[in-house]
């Protein structure tokens, strides 16, 4: 049997160790440090999400790559990956990364490419970070509900790198789309980033995939997602340009007039 | 890969109740020992599962997603969880990672086996 020697007043007082790569914020998203120009569409004021309130099938995907031969320490990866994070992501996507770079509570915009040419706006926040990992969660919205751990390691004198998502599709559009080619083009992803930050280190290496159905159930109560689905929202503000535009425009007329 | 660098003792309360004692780190490193002492825990009759923080020194995201996992698991054996000890940082994590909507917390042994 344990017990512990630590009265609660004592627990308190003392820092843990962790606490200062956890983010400090509040359940919402806030978007403070975005690049000039970046779109901040579906995410400003939106709840951060676990993969607890998602609606889809709960997976385990873990992605590694080992860098053999590239004498580089497992810290030495991850600040590579987080001042250059932008850089190892699949081309036709955009991740605007805070200007104050990869922090705890800091959020980044995101430009993913969807199928049949649809673009999809959203962010993720730095839930954690540390010198050898770090961790981005989803707003609603987002394609997936969970979060995206970033980690590097030593294993048998070798450098690995590793993606590790926990996620369940946030709706039931997106889980239909994961099912139809959703999570192969996800795979794709994640394996093409652990392949591009190893030939940062010049290594070529085949990225490693583990899948893990946590929760085959469908979580019936969080179907009402739809409602946020940033995939939608992102189409249909970007049908509605023109008339922005010409909105925007009237309402100009008079001031300049003036 | 590293060490971990925890222990976990498991309590048998009653038939449907158990506790497991968390000492030490909880990330990526603690997943075996921490299914192990869940296994250990979890008896046919266990109905509720619980989790005493007042050991834990050390927790990062990893270690967060490792109780998802365990509790989904817990869930599907009809288990509920429930945790007590945790400090104020860990209780705003638990409230930031919205694990607080599924895992009870409590204070004190004493609170949670009341209502457990």
């Amino acid at each position: 049997m344990s017990t512990s020697s630590n009265s609660p007043e004592e627990k308190q007082t003392v820092i843990p160790r962790d606490a200062a790569y956890w983010a400090k914020q509040t359940k919402t998203f806030k978007v403070s440090n975005a690049p000039i120009g970046a779109l901040n569409l579906n995410v400003e004021g939106r709840q951060a999400l676990s993969p607890l309130q998602g609606f889809g099938q709960m997976w385990q995907k873990t992605y590694r790559i080992r860098l053999e031969g590239a004498n580089v320490q497992p810290s030495e990866v991850i600040k590579t990956w987080k001042e250059n994070f932008p850089r190892f992501w699949p081309k036709g996507n955009r991740f605007n990364a805070p200007l104050t770079g990869i922090a705890p509570g800091e959020v980044a915009l995101l430009n993913l490419s969807m199928p049949v040419g649809m673009r999809l706006s959203t962010g993720v926040m730095v839930l954690y970070a540390d010198d050898e990992s770090f961790t981005l969660m989803t707003p609603q919205g987002h394609m997936f509900a969970g979060w995206i751990t970033f980690s590097s390691y030593e294993d048998d004198g070798c450098t690995i790198a590793q993606s590790q998502v926990l996620i369940r599709a946030n709706d039931p559009l997106y889980e239909i789309g994961f099912h139809l080619g959703g999570y192969a083009k996800e795979d794709r992803f994640w394996q093409d980033t652990l392949k591009s930050l190893a030939e940062y280190f010049n290594v070529k290496a085949p990225v490693q995939t583990q899948k893990v159905c946590v929760d085959p159930k469908l979580q019936w109560s969080q179907a009402k997602n739809i409602w946020q689905n940033s995939a939608i929202r992102t189409t249909l503000y970007t049908v509605s340009t023109p008339v922005r535009w010409v909105g925007q425009s009237f309402r100009r007329k008079p001031e300049t007039n003036n | 890969m590293p060490q971990a660098n925890v222990v976990m003792n498991v309590r048998t309360i009653n038939n449907t109740v158990s506790i497991i004692d968390i000492e030490g780190d909880v990330s990526a490193f603690a997943e075996d020992i921490l299914m192990e002492a869940y296994a250990e825990a979890s008896l046919p009759t266990t109905r509720t599962i619980i989790l005493n923080f007042n050991g834990l020194e050390y927790m990062n995201s990893s270690g967060i997603g490792l109780l998802v996992t365990l509790l989904i698991r817990a869930n599907r054996q009809k288990q509920r969880m429930l945790a007590f000890g945790l400090s104020d940082h860990y209780k705003h994590i638990f409230e930031l990672t919205r694990l607080n909507e599924a895992i009870g917390m409590y204070d004190t042994e004493a609170d949670v086996l009341a209502v457990a």
